[in-house]
């Protein structure tokens, strides 16, 4: 107990949550203790607080989103936040704005933090430059999804106790994931041993260089596992043939009852949703509620996102 | 104009393998009349007035292969008057303009304008390419005889590539009879498609669509199967990785006829350089690994690369503003050419004879152009150069009117003095 005092008196050294790149050991350990704080309270009758009251809260999604942007709306709000959800499908940036005037104009009307999903690697950072107060990333082309990543240690911590020692397998769609380049580098900084696993044209190049084996058998990749996460096959972002079909992904790549027989008997499913039944993973597997986490995940991230909120909108 | 006496220089012209301490006279119409160490103080008239270069470095005017202007179309990005303000502070006095204009340069009458305009706007050498194909389509051959009767020196496409295999084959039997320059832009546009930066580690922590070596190397491959069935002179435009390096190693060595260029950028920087999202780094090609680059200074020392460019490609600060993957591409760089490749002389990478060549006497053999050397009876272009004046880039020093400059805040080593076009003095930094 008096390790974790002592960590959560570390100042979190960022002006925005750009990437888990970004973040140190220490800083991650801080968020995720927040986090802990606001599990027991989002599962109260009460769920309103007052941290946040007068601070206002922009969430600009410029891709569609169901699960994050409303996890996102409903953190401000049990924080006493104003939130304002932007729907760029009726905006100016359809109209040909460009990001950086969007965000002088958001800029103007003195939000005190930004929550921002773009189709662009690296436009978060853009607008970070660009603006006066906090800016979250929550999703960025192929690059990073922090908090996804966040929520996703707290939820193996909730179960494991720690993620430290664990042997982890992403698999599936790693080339187009910004999920799996999180947890690569927030499960490797955590202290956990990483497989990815894919087919060949799924994978990244230099994927190696980011600390992790790579395994293109399943049932290799899976060997000895604590956690099996699994990623959504991104087909609105496949440019041309990656794949044969979906029936052929799923004979290989998909995550069976026989498959998951090479991970540890009591391993977790994880997926960051939203999934493709019988794609990715076998429906029976996805509804287990002794192996698949997967609900656990969307609660958590409440709690994570609430702790971003918290931390990052009084740094400025 | 008087004849002018220009003494005590050192005095490097690699075509004509001059290396020594001396000085050069102008005759009245502005041509070299004498070069080399007998051009002293003791041999000249008492009382006529010489310039006193104090040992500084002359050497033939550049020829930079490979400058977008902006004009027609671009006004805006680059103008005829600020391009050459821009190269004779780099010491360049002769230009190959690309095509990618609005117009296309792809018929005589826009020749004519370019000519035009060059001429009244500009104090620099514009020798204007057309494109390989109408409109840059890639569809149909351009009218190369008639172009090239108007004064066209070379084809290209600039930022395109012919993709279709039977017509680059078909371009390159057809411009054989009439001794049409071709010059590729090399990159497979399947392979590369939605490709932002290189293939790799760094493009992998971004998050960026890579663009494969081998979308350069598999079309360069290409071209050389088709050199060796239709022989036309072939230029390719900029290579940027070892896999093509290699490619074109093997070939000349066996004895095809063919020339490759390089950009400066590619040189001197790597894809590290792109940091946090920097779209001024957002290059085609794009910079490499390097183990790419070390490669490519190399290839330009044992000659297997035989021209350096500066890819001098103005954009305005709006179309850069922009997420990495909506950020207009290129850089420019015709005033930093030479002084970044300087930098490649002072860590010992380059040899001076073999750096200076790239950049004059080499691209003037490939355009068959009577510049880039101080051969007697040529106009005097020449570049005066204090070889070791230390500075900083600056891009609001810089007289493009873009200021996208891939290198700001570096320091160099080397800066040019005095530029002449036709035996007058077009720039003095003095």
């Amino acid at each position: 107990m008096a390790i974790i005092k002592k960590l959560k008196a570390v100042e979190i050294n960022q002006n925005h949550l750009l990437g888990i790149q970004d973040l140190s050991f220490s800083e991650v350990n801080q968020i995720l203790d927040e986090a802990k704080t606001f599990i027991e309270l989002n599962k109260s009758t009460s769920k309103k607080l007052d941290l946040l009251r007068g601070k206002t809260q922009i969430n600009l999604f410029f891709e569609p989103s169901t699960r994050t942007q409303s996890s996102f709306e409903l953190a401000g709000k049990r924080l006493g936040a104003d939130v304002m959800s932007m729907n760029i499908v009726n905006s100016a940036i359809k109209k040909g704005e460009t990001l950086i005037d969007t965000a002088m104009t958001l800029n103007a009307m003195h939000p005190d933090i930004i929550v921002i999903r773009h189709q662009d690697s690296g436009a978060p950072n853009l607008l970070s430059q660009k603006v006066n107060c906090a800016v979250i990333n929550a999703g960025d082309g192929r690059r990073e999804h922090p908090t996804q990543a966040l929520l996703d240690a707290l939820t193996i911590i909730n179960r494991r106790g720690k993620v430290q020692g664990l042997r982890i397998a992403i698999c599936g769609d790693i080339l187009h994931s910004r999920v799996a380049r999180s947890n690569i580098y927030l499960m490797n900084m955590l202290g956990a041993e990483v497989n990815v696993v894919a087919p060949k044209t799924l994978l990244p190049h230099s994927i190696e260089r980011l600390g992790v084996k790579v395994f293109n058998d399943m049932k290799k990749g899976l060997d000895g596992c604590d956690i099996v996460m699994m990623l959504r096959l991104q087909n609105e972002r496949m440019q041309g043939s990656f794949l044969p079909s979906p029936r052929e992904y799923y004979e290989y790549f998909g995550l069976t009852p026989d498959k998951l027989a090479a991970a540890k008997k009591d391993a977790l499913i994880m997926h960051p949703g939203p999934m493709n039944r019988g794609v990715e993973i076998d429906t029976i597997l996805a509804d287990d509620i002794n192996r698949s986490v997967i609900r656990e995940q969307v609660e958590l991230g409440v709690a994570v996102r609430m702790a971003c909120l918290k931390i990052f909108c009084k740094k400025k | 104009m008087n004849e002018q006496y220009l003494i005590n220089a050192q005095i490097i012209d690699p075509k004509n393998q001059i290396d020594e301490l001396g000085g050069v006279i102008i005759d009245q119409n502005g041509k070299i009349k004498a070069v080399g160490k007998d051009v002293s103080n003791e041999n000249l008239p008492k009382d006529a007035k010489k310039t006193n270069l104090k040992k500084m470095i002359l050497i033939p005017g550049l020829i930079d292969m490979r400058v977008f202007v902006g004009e027609p179309g671009y006004e805006y990005k680059e103008n005829f008057r600020t391009l050459s303000d821009a190269a004779l502070a780099g010491g360049v006095t002769s230009v190959v303009s690309m095509p990618n204009t609005v117009p296309v340069i792809d018929n005589v009458s826009m020749v004519d304008f370019l000519k035009r305009r060059g001429r009244d706007k500009s104090r620099i050498n514009i020798f204007p390419s057309a494109s390989l194909s109408k409109n840059i389509e890639g569809k149909q051959m351009t009218e190369f005889g008639l172009l090239k009767k108007k004064g066209i020196t070379a084809f290209t496409d600039g930022v395109k590539t012919i993709q279709d295999p039977q017509l680059m084959s078909r371009i390159m039997n057809y411009a054989s009879q009439s001794q049409s320059l071709i010059v590729q832009h090399a990159e497979d546009n399947i392979l590369s498609k939605g490709g932002l930066i290189n293939d790799g580690e760094i493009s992998t922590r971004l998050g960026l669509q890579g663009i494969p070596a081998l979308a350069e190397k598999i079309i360069v491959e290409r071209d050389l199967a088709f050199l060796e069935e239709y022989m036309c002179r072939y230029h390719i435009s900029q290579i940027s990785s070892e896999k093509t390096i290699s490619v074109i190693r093997k070939a000349k060595k066996e004895g095809k006829i063919f020339t490759a260029g390089v950009s400066i950028n590619n040189l001197s920087l790597n894809e590290n350089d792109i940091g946090d999202f920097k779209t001024f780094l957002k290059l085609s090609p794009p910079l490499r690994t390097e183990k790419d680059r070390l490669s490519l200074v190399q290839a330009v020392n044992d000659g297997t690369i035989d021209v350096i460019v500066s890819d001098h490609k103005p954009q305005d600060e709006e179309s850069k503003r922009l997420t990495f993957a909506q950020a207009a591409t290129g850089a420019i760089g015709v005033e930093t050419l030479l002084p970044l490749a300087l930098e490649l002389f002072h860590n010992k990478s380059i040899r001076i004879n073999q750096l200076i060549a790239s950049m004059t006497s080499n691209p003037a053999r490939i355009l068959k152009i009577n510049k880039g050397s101080l051969d007697i009876g040529y106009d005097a272009d020449l570049c005066i150069l204090d070889i070791n004046k230390p500075w900083v880039v600056k891009k609001s020093e810089l007289k493009s009117k873009s200021k996208n400059t891939p290198i700001e805040n570096r320091k160099l080593q080397g800066q040019v003095v005095m530029t002449f076009v036709n035996g007058e003095v077009a720039f003095n930094r003095n």
